[in-house]
């Protein structure tokens, strides 16, 4: 399967140039930190839940994935290895779903690193495992909406920086933008700024709702964010 | 693998690239595209490989064609582009693994595939090296290996020699020629002898249009019409030698040469060649005759003509 192909030489590049471990280390301090010793952490909550892991998580996957995904496509397209690529036979959806493949399992990895934290609050008081599974399954649609609009973001420069702030800028309009606007602006408009919102859906996800409104809404992301990178790959023939 | 390219355009914008150019190669023909920077040939090359769409026409591998059955005729290239892209992090065999599982090559015979690219482009002592670590000529060999290692009918090659040194240069083109034997083999490049070198036929390319097509010689007649012999002839008046050389029925025009005392240079009439007779006459006069040299027409006047207009 040539989308593993590529995925699995992406994954090893990120682990290869230390990207992950940094990723993984940086998520990880930053998760424990906030999740068991500072601030709202767990045992000033005083609920076996992991909510607090949620919600950090909930942050520290927004600002990290631009980071993963910002070289995808950028420093292929300056290098011009794309040439190569897309020379091979090889179709530009396998090198899409390739390169996000690789950073979802990038993400799914750090994520099964927090599984001592479920462990940790299971023996500490009656966990709800239900709530705790989708509350990772959320984090897992949200990834991959953002990883689209990362790997999208990526397509269109040949500039990590760009592509890194590019996608934090578009991201930031799901995260928190369309949630804000949905407060201050009343009516029909308001719902939709209110649906758009990618707090509202992880909510009602990580909460323990499988609504399919809220999968819907992860994967139409995640479509269009794949499916505009494979046209601006696809563009280069236009003339 | 027969290439046709069938009337190909290629546009940036509103600029031109390529002009509506048809040629084709034969199988087993080594063609080299010559051409100014700018001319089209990256264009051309980027077109045949399927990277870029036509504007107007197409291009034929075989029997497939680069519009309808793009994967097709990537299965039957191997392109190795001038900038030589490749993954600095990767070492060399992890690389070609890759590119070998990319080709859709059976899991069973990657191996030995990789280890066959590695003896044929030498790169036994760096095969566990990064890329990033080698040095160009390395690297472009590395290139070439990803180039080869599906065993396409079609090369592509874009300034395979550029920026290596002398003797990694001529190993590169022993390369090329033994690959160019059994391969169809399209390579362009700056440097003429090089070209005339290792290739068949050349072609040469100005402005996105096909200026010349022919082999080095083909082209060098075309060229040069009149032959030009430069003379040396020691121990006698040089006004004597003039007029007596001026008196040839098979020459045209005789002319002293600058800074070179005994020294002429005679032009013959067109289809003549005035060799003999220059020789008969310094043994007839008995002069000394220490030089009778044809002068070629150098591939570089034939290319400077035809691509500065």
């Amino acid at each position: 399967m040539k989308v593993w192909v590529i995925a699995t030489r992406e994954l090893r590049s990120f682990f290869d140039s230390l990207m992950a471990y940094i990723m993984l280390i940086a998520f990880l301090g930053f998760s424990g930190f906030f999740t068991w010793l500072y601030g709202a952490d767990i045992f000033f909550v005083r609920q076996a839940s992991l909510q607090v892991f949620f919600s950090i998580a909930y942050w520290t996957l927004f600002f990290f994935i631009p980071a993963l995904t910002m070289k995808l496509l950028a420093e292929e397209n300056r290098t011009g290895t794309i040439e190569m690529l897309l020379t091979k036979p090889i179709s530009d959806w396998e090198v899409v779903l390739g390169k996000f493949t690789s950073v979802m399992l990038l993400i799914i990895i750090a994520l099964a690193l927090t599984i001592p934290y479920y462990i940790t609050v299971a023996n500490l008081g009656t966990i709800d495992h239900g709530a705790t599974i989708t509350g990772y399954i959320g984090l897992i649609f949200m990834s991959a909406a953002y990883v689209s609009i990362g790997l999208f973001a990526s397509s269109i420069s040949n500039n990590q920086i760009i592509a890194f702030l590019l996608a934090l800028l578009i991201s930031i309009f799901f995260h928190i933008i369309f949630d804000v606007l949905s407060y201050s602006i009343k009516g029909s408009l308001g719902s939709i700024f209110s649906y758009l919102s990618l707090s509202n859906h992880y909510d009602s996800i990580s909460r323990g709702v499988i609504d399919s409104k809220d999968i819907i809404y992860f994967l139409s992301i995640a479509f269009f964010g794949l499916v505009g990178t494979e046209a601006v790959i696809a563009r280069r023939n236009a003339v | 693998m027969d290439i046709v390219v069938d009337n190909f355009t290629r546009k940036y914008g509103a600029q031109k690239a390529v002009d509506n150019i048809s040629f084709t190669v034969k199988t087993g023909e080594v063609l080299g595209f010559l051409g100014p920077n700018g001319a089209g040939k990256t264009t051309t090359m980027k077109a045949i490989t399927t990277f870029l769409s036509p504007t107007n026409g197409d291009i034929k591998v075989g029997p497939y064609s680069i519009t309808n059955d793009p994967d097709e005729v990537r299965k039957l290239t191997g392109y190795l582009p001038e900038t030589n892209p490749l993954y600095p992090e990767m070492p060399v065999i992890d690389y070609l693994k890759f590119v070998a599982r990319i080709h859709g090559i059976p899991k069973n015979k990657i191996q030995d595939k990789i280890y066959e690219m590695i003896e044929v482009c030498g790169l036994g002592a760096e095969k566990h090296k990064k890329i990033g670590e080698l040095s160009k000529g390395y690297k472009q060999r590395v290139g070439l290996a990803q180039a080869l290692i599906h065993d396409p009918s079609v090369l592509i090659l874009d300034e395979p020699t550029s920026g290596l040194d002398p003797n990694q240069i001529v190993e590169i083109r022993e390369l090329i020629k033994r690959i160019g034997r059994e391969k169809t083999v399209i390579l362009s490049s700056h440097i003429l002898a090089e070209v005339e070198a290792t290739c068949d036929r050349i072609l040469i390319i100005n402005k996105g249009r096909i200026v010349a097509d022919g082999s080095a010689n083909e082209l060098r007649k075309r060229a040069q019409g009149k032959e030009v012999l430069h003379i040396c002839i020691e121990d006698a008046d040089p006004n004597v030698v003039f007029e007596a050389l001026k008196e040839l029925n098979t020459v045209e025009t005789v002319d002293f040469v600058k800074d070179k005392p005994n020294y002429y240079e005679i032009q013959s009439r067109t289809n003549y060649s005035s060799r003999r007779e220059v020789f008969r006459l310094c043994s007839d006069k008995n002069w000394f005759l220490t030089e009778l040299t044809p002068l070629e027409t150098k591939l570089e006047d034939v290319f400077r003509e035809l691509t500065l207009k």
